[in-house]
């Protein structure tokens, strides 16, 4: 789920970097209004423990095995503003330390796992308490589906960025994604419900504690009811008709200049002055090739002089 | 996966480490976005660029087997990209059974994806392993990110070790207790469900322990006098060196991108 840099247009990752600095902006503010000067500890700490707790894993099957990713518990355990502070620092120092995800394309993990995941997450939740009437069954069902749909939904806005940037094409990427999320949701499902069993009977409060905050978070509700509808609905309309996806794209410029000499077998990189132009490519290939060991040999040699002229 | 918990920063007496950590972090991000702009099929600025990471490589003394190495990492998802080989139209190069046919086109624009997303975590590795943290989160400071997520960030890191510690006690607790056979193949304990309702528990149980360490360390925190103001000493000024450095640097990367476009 973690796209790495090179896979995204740069329209596409502009765009979500605007959308996660403006949510994230505002999470700071509600978050610092609500939990006060406890929030640096709480929330640091609490991020350590989801990247620490994604080490926890259990065999699934043939040498595979199921992992927590965190979305869903973090919000039901934070409410959402807190979440998404919580999975924004995870997913950033993946990728800042750990190369999990790109930098440039940071934007829009955050965007995938942080906003949509929690978004999505808290609209569940809080829906089916709303009908379970806080019984304990609300917790469970709440917190498999809450998992479950955050995973899928997030995978589908993963499927369809990298459609929208010609990565992929929809009718491959958004079914792939959705076919291998909705089996690893499931474990996330699972693991989800056994850490809300687990805090329900050991510290009860602390689960009801974080699905009171019913007023603060109607703006997140109504979001993730429109994230999972519209990922719902385009989803399936961009894989039955991936060529207009790209005609949307090409038309908006996301499909940008860098990818018009498709064509070209060569492009121009030829030698100046020798007329074969497969001779000319193999040339300039070797040049280049030159120019690489040329520039890495001496640096080789500059390092290994250094120490000798201090 | 993410076993890989150790801490990536390698320290090294080298110029790259000696870098200011700002103009490292703004340089690793002016590269990456180099390679994302650079056109498709471009393979002289792909040479040029490979050429600029691999002698950055030489230059910090990690070794380049090393970031070569880790830069394996993100191999996998190239997945993702591998049907654009068959989907982009274009002059067919390969045949293959099933109907398939690996067009020009195509394959020019899946290697320049896979060149562009491994010279990019290359830029990443380097970053990491030249960069201590605490230098990190005094970049991220210079680049305006809010005072208070540079503040958790910081405290996540100073926790990771510690809360990772405790996830591998847990584990090796369940381990001791499940009687995990070493083979691979062997037939594990209990159901799938079951399984995951045990790791499901071991979450619960390493989230309350981050949360009642989350209470001592903020008891320990207002005991020395903090007051929900995250503190911190005014960034050194950047030598001129530095400057000089992170100037000629951009430059580099905007003539290259010249160049590719001209050329195309």
């Amino acid at each position: 789920m973690h796209i790495p840099d090179g896979f995204l247009s740069i329209p596409v990752s502009i765009v979500l970097w605007i959308a996660i600095i403006i949510v994230i902006g505002y999470a700071l503010k509600r978050v610092g209004a609500d939990l006060g000067e406890r929030q640096i500890p709480l929330m640091g700490v609490l991020a350590a423990a989801i990247f620490a707790g994604q080490m926890l894993n259990f065999a699934v099957a043939g040498g595979t095995s199921g992992h927590l990713m965190g979305a869903a518990l973090a919000t039901i355990l934070l409410g959402p503003w807190a979440g998404i502070l919580v999975i924004t620092c995870v997913v950033a120092v993946q990728a800042l330390i750990f190369q999990d995800g790109g930098l440039l394309v940071l934007g829009a993990n955050i965007f995938n796992m942080g906003v949509i995941g929690v978004a999505v997450s808290y609209m569940v939740y809080r829906t089916v308490q709303k009908f379970s009437g806080g019984r304990k069954w609300g917790l469970f069902v709440g917190g498999f589906a809450a998992a479950w749909l955050s995973i899928e939904v997030a995978a589908l806005a993963v499927g369809l960025q990298l459609a929208l940037s010609g990565t992929s094409p929809a009718n491959l990427a958004i079914p792939a994604m959705a076919g291998i999320h909705a089996l690893i949701g499931i474990g996330e499902g699972l693991i989800t419900v056994g850490a809300l069993a687990f805090l329900y009977s050991a510290r009860r409060d602390l689960v009801q504690a974080g699905a009171s905050q019913a007023p603060a978070g109607r703006l997140v509700w109504v979001a993730g009811l429109l994230i999972a509808l519209a990922l719902a609905v385009a989803s399936p309309l961009a894989s039955s008709r991936p060529d207009g996806l790209e005609w949307v794209a090409e038309q908006n410029g996301f499909l940008n200049a860098a990818q018009d000499p498709t064509y070209n077998i060569i492009p121009d990189y030829v030698l100046p002055g020798i007329s074969n132009e497969a001779l000319a490519t193999i040339l300039a290939g070797i040049v280049g090739a030159l120019i690489v060991f040329g520039v890495a040999l001496g640096m080789a040699y500059a390092r290994r002089r250094r120490p000798q002229t201090g | 996966m993410h076993i890989h918990f150790l801490d990536p920063y390698r320290p090294r007496p080298s110029l790259v480490h000696a870098l200011d950590a700002r103009v490292k972090f703004v340089l690793a991000l002016a590269f990456i976005l180099t390679c994302a702009l650079t056109p498709n099929g471009a393979w002289a600025a792909f040479i040029l660029l490979f050429a600029i990471i691999l002698s950055v490589e030489i230059l910090s003394e990690l070794g380049v087997g090393y970031v070569l190495k880790r830069s394996a990492l993100a191999l996998p998802f190239m997945l993702a990209a591998l049907p654009l080989l068959f989907t982009v139209p274009g002059e067919t190069l390969v045949r293959l059974p099933a109907g398939l046919a690996i067009s020009a086109a195509g394959l020019e624009r899946f290697l320049s994806l896979a060149v562009k997303s491994w010279l990019s975590v290359q830029a990443g590795i380097l970053l990491a392993a030249s960069t201590p943290f605490p230098d990190l989160l005094l970049a991220m400071r210079a680049v305006r990110i809010p005072r208070l997520l540079v503040a958790v960030f910081g405290l996540m890191w100073r926790y990771l070790f510690v809360l990772a510690d405790e996830a591998l006690r847990l584990m090796r607790a369940r381990a001791a207790r499940s009687g995990q056979r070493e083979q691979p193949g062997a037939k594990r304990g209990g159901g799938l469900a079951w399984r995951a309702r045990v790791t499901g528990s071991m979450a619960g149980n390493l989230f309350l322990r981050a949360f009642e360490r989350s209470d001592r360390i903020y008891m320990a925190m207002v005991s020395r006098g903090y007051d929900g103001e995250a503190r911190s000493l005014p960034p050194p000024a950047l030598r001129h060196a530095h400057w000089l450095t992170l100037a000629l640097s951009l430059l580099v990367f905007i003539l290259l991108l010249l160049i590719a476009y001209l050329l195309e």
